[in-house]
């Protein structure tokens, strides 16, 4: 979820399926069947509803349109969605991957519709021009989850909720544990590495960040430059920081992990033991990030959980018990350190 | 008097006297207004210093822009090199553990090599255009290395692999090793073989140099699969300096730092003559002004707006055209 800036590489990888004829808009995963031409949604409704009707009686009909599998933490997520209603026979799960493509969730939507059915799960896979389709599920009375991304509509009614993280708790919650840690009236100098420029991810993570950091006067962030969430560039970046600054560092924050892993190699190779000399904290809790906190070379790894199953299969049940949903249901999210972190880490899936 | 304004207006037309000049100019601002920028001290005895990250950081854009020299100067473009660099370093670490180094190492180069080969095939053989060409393998390169490295970010703890990317040798990066090799090794072939005339010859003129018995198609499928391998080259360097293979992100956008480095270089889009040493003085530049804005501390959402600036200067000071307005302006100015 975090490749916000690739909206080129998007780009190409459409370029890319495109030269390769590989055929991405009949091969909707398993949902292509019903709707063969996305004009008529609205009459072919009829040749679908026998099919489906008599089983929706008994099973609640999911359909989710996932933006594709570009990183670890999506398929983290997506296989979150497949255990949580695959392995439950309430449920009826239909999945569709979109392969990066807003056009392919659009159609696949549309078909969810003209399936009718019970629920829709997006992963929206850009920001804009989602009203129409959203329109034509609302007067289907479709209820609509959105998955760890939001989308700009007029009219919040469009969808039901929103299941996601908050990116400036996120940030938050990295400042208060690391002055915890260290010691509220320490004397700390800190350098971030932020992720991509303009993505909300990074935009949100500073500023929670800055919100503790700025109302503690012994905090202060003496740089701050983009690692554009990876890990050469944060070792890069982290590298020009330790030759300008050095020794008056004492703390990394990183938008990611990835990042934070570059980071804890400047260090290494700048004579400086991570984790002990320079506390090292960062955002998102993948598997690497658990075993340098084992290591002791990574302080803080606060959480951002694509394992968004469950939370949607309870909002999901509270609708249909007729329950108002929160527009906004926070993800589950934990910080993770020291024992706790190596607790966790035999059971980290991603 | 005259000669000497002679000699100082030849200086003035080579090549090499631009790029030399922004390289200057960048680390005497430095000198000024970064406080030891130049400072360098011997840590676990090896050299330790802000330019000796520059000399180790410029390592892969120079090797990548020493391939695209030789392809430009065949009025060509590879802007697959980054997907080349990306395929290279997870085919290298997905090997490592499995195979001994060397073969690892091999089939990352060998790969290289293939991804140019089938560039070359498709540009010198079946004409398509380079950009075109190209294009191809940079948009399913970086699948391919998804491929390999079924999407996630590998990672190794070979030491010995470490070494390519972050070891020393002779107190200096053990990268910029690996450089100056390729470096004159393509200069060595430049200069001193039939070849060298050849890559020239049929950048410079492709019909004529047909008559004359060169066979450009071989020439352009050569240089292709040097670019291929140099970007392989590159892609060990990138994954051995930070242990890891990271399929989408390793060596994105180098192309066109790499081309940047070439054309500030002194070597022409149009093909022709080309000159290695302008490249190499090009890709430390390209390196020292990324370094510099780090090290100043300016906000990442205006460093692509001061590069720009940077690069914008640096291309005027370069056309002849410019430096012709600005002259005849301040003779103008003397004379009224």
């Amino acid at each position: 979820m975090f490749k916000f800036k690739k909206s080129s590489y998007v780009m190409t990888t459409v370029l890319a399926a495109g030269l390769l004829l590989s055929a991405c808009g009949s091969n909707n995963g398993g949902s292509g069947g019903a709707s063969s031409s996305p004009a008529n949604t609205g009459t072919n409704t009829e040749s679908a509803a026998p099919a489906s009707s008599p089983a929706a009686d008994k099973k609640i009909v999911l359909g989710f349109s996932q933006i594709g599998a570009e990183s670890g933490w999506r398929d983290a997520e997506t296989q979150s969605i497949k255990d949580t209603f695959g392995n439950d026979p309430q449920f009826e799960l239909k999945f569709s991957d979109a392969q990066q493509k807003q056009e392919n969730q659009i159609k696949a939507i549309r078909t969810f519709i003209s399936q009718k059915v019970d629920a829709i799960a997006l992963a929206p896979v850009v920001e804009s021009g989602w009203e129409t389709v959203l329109e034509e599920a609302k007067a289907a009375n479709i209820p609509v989850f959105l998955l760890d991304r939001t989308v700009k509509v007029s009219d919040e009614s469009l969808y039901t909720s929103f299941i996601g993280s908050d990116f400036i708790l996120e940030g938050q919650n990295a400042a208060k544990t690391m002055i915890d840690q260290l010691g509220a009236d320490k004397q700390v100098n800190i350098v971030e590495l932020q992720g991509t420029v303009g993505a909300s991810a990074a935009n949100d993570r500073q500023k929670g960040f800055q919100e503790i950091v700025d109302a503690n006067p012994n905090y202060k962030i003496i740089k701050s430059q983009s690692g554009d969430f990876t890990r050469a560039k944060g070792k890069e970046v982290m590298e020009a920081f330790l030759k300008s600054d050095g020794k008056n560092i004492q703390a990394v924050y990183a938008h990611n992990d990835d990042m934070a892993l570059g980071a804890i190699q400047a260090i290494e190779e700048y004579g400086l033991k991570p984790g002990t000399d320079i506390f090292v904290v960062s955002v998102d809790g993948i598997k690497a990030a658990f075993e340098a906190i084992r290591d002791g070379k990574l302080n803080v790894t606060v959480e951002c959980n694509p394992l968004l199953g469950p939370q949607l299969k309870q909002a999901i049940l509270d609708y249909q018990a007729g329950q108002t949903l929160e527009k906004w249901i926070k993800s589950d999210e934990d910080v993770y350190f020291g024992q706790k972190a190596i607790d966790a880490l035999p059971n980290r899936l991603y | 008097m005259s000669n000497t304004r002679r000699r100082a207006a030849n200086i003035m037309h080579t090549k090499i006297i631009w790029p030399l000049t922004a390289l200057a100019a960048i680390l005497l601002f430095n000198l000024f207004f970064v406080p030891g920028f130049f400072h360098m001290e011997i840590k676990d005895g090896h050299l330790f210093g802000s330019l000796i990250d520059i000399l180790n950081r410029a390592a892969p854009i120079m090797v990548i822009a020493i391939g695209m020299t030789l392809v430009i100067a065949k009025e060509g473009i590879d802007i697959s090199v980054g997907s080349v660099l990306a395929i290279a370093g997870a085919v290298a670490i997905s090997l490592i553990g499995v195979v001994p180094l060397w073969m690892a190492i091999g089939a990352a180069l060998i790969v290289g090599a293939l991804c140019g080969l089938w560039n070359g095939v498709l540009i010198a053989y079946l004409g398509i255009q380079p950009m075109v060409g190209t294009l191809i393998l940079m948009t399913v390169g970086r699948g391919i290395a998804q491929l390999i490295t079924e999407g996630k970010v590998l990672t190794t703890d070979s030491k010995s692999y470490g070494f390519i990317g972050k070891g020393f040798f002779l107190g200096l990066p053990f990268s910029i090793f690996i450089a100056a090799f390729v470096f004159l090794l393509v200069l060595y072939l430049k200069k001193r073989t039939a070849l060298g005339l050849f890559l020239e010859a049929t950048g410079t003129n492709k019909v004529s140099s047909e008559y004359a018995g060169v066979e450009p198609r071989k020439i352009y499928l050569f240089v292709y699969i040097v670019c291929g391998l140099c970007a392989a080259i590159a892609g060990l360097l990138v994954s051995s300096n930070i242990s890891s293979a990271d399929a989408n992100n390793a060596g994105l956008w180098i192309e066109l730092d790499a081309i940047l480095a070439v054309v500030i270089g002194g070597t022409s889009m149009r093909g022709g003559r080309f000159f290695l040493a302008g490249t190499v003085i090009g890709a430390l530049f390209i390196q020292s002004l990324t370094t510099t804005i780090y090290s100043m501390g300016v906000p990442p959402e205006r460093i692509m707006v001061v590069k720009a600036i940077v690069v914008i200067i640096v291309s005027l000071m370069q056309s002849d055209r410019f430096r012709q307005m600005f002259q005849q302006k301040s003779k103008k100015a003397v004379i009224g």
